[in-house]
């Protein structure tokens, strides 16, 4: 792990290809022994949900994000990371995010990438509304505590 | 002690309620912390003290870092005021 870990955020409209993020941090390194990757999906919520509207602080999004992937690398020994969060309006079965993590071991990989989203989901500026299958505007997502608490299990000052 | 006009920014719910997506405002002296700029805020008229109605669930960014209520403004250039974030 000699060289600087790599850390790659992007914040946008665009879909992507997750098999094709998950080689990348591979890269054909053969130091690289565990990948490990979470994504994301806008869900119906039961068939109630016609679609997510993601609106989110351009620039600081994506600066949170880094600060967060920051302290995971200095945390663990990894590799690199990848994190890719989409904005704008989203339907059941689409992907919001991906969190990706190389490291020499599972253990690192998967630590990492759980403490990168659960910092991502209390600390980036990403806000989440609910449009109705009915045609309607809904609420606005509430926050969760139960968010609250996972992040706060790392013993950090930010949790 | 006067102070050069900042900008304010608002997302999601707190957008909504005010209106605005950002302005520009010259702080008075008293607005000290991210609290005290919260108060004032609320106090300009019905559609702010409708956003900040629950004061406590208000996060506050000072040049895209994220602050505690308690914590001062400092020289800010950028002030953004949202609700808890859910992202993920």
């Amino acid at each position: 792990m000699d060289a600087e870990p790599i850390i790659v955020v992007r914040v946008g409209l665009d879909d992507f290809d997750v098999g094709a993020e998950i080689d990348a941090l591979q890269a054909g390194d053969p130091a690289v022994g565990a990948v490990a990757s979470f994504v994301g999906y806008c869900r119906d919520e039961g068939g109630r949900l016609a679609a997510l509207e993601l609106e989110h602080y351009p620039g600081m999004a994506e600066a949170e994000i880094g600060r967060v992937a920051r302290e995971a690398v200095a945390r663990w020994p990894l590799y690199a990371i990848t994190v890719i969060h989409r904005a704008g309006r989203l339907r059941p079965g689409e992907r919001i995010v991906l969190v990706a993590v190389s490291s020499s071991h599972r253990a690192a990989a998967f630590s990492a990438c759980d403490y990168v989203m659960d910092f991502l989901k209390t600390r980036a500026p990403f806000w989440k509304k609910e449009h109705l299958a009915e045609g309607v505007d809904g609420d606005w997502v509430k926050a969760k505590a139960e968010d609250d608490q996972r992040a706060g299990r790392w013993g950090d000052k930010e949790g | 002690m006067s102070r050069e006009p900042v900008v304010i920014r608002y997302f999601a719910w707190v957008r909504e309620r005010i209106g605005l997506a950002e302005e520009r405002l010259a702080l008075p002296a008293t607005v000290v912390t991210a609290g005290d700029l919260v108060g004032w805020l609320a106090e300009r008229g019905e559609a702010y003290a409708y956003a900040f109605e629950a004061p406590g669930t208000i996060r506050v960014a000072v040049d895209q870092l994220h602050i505690e209520q308690d914590e001062p403004l400092g020289a800010a250039r950028e002030i953004a005021l949202f609700p808890p974030m859910t992202g993920g």
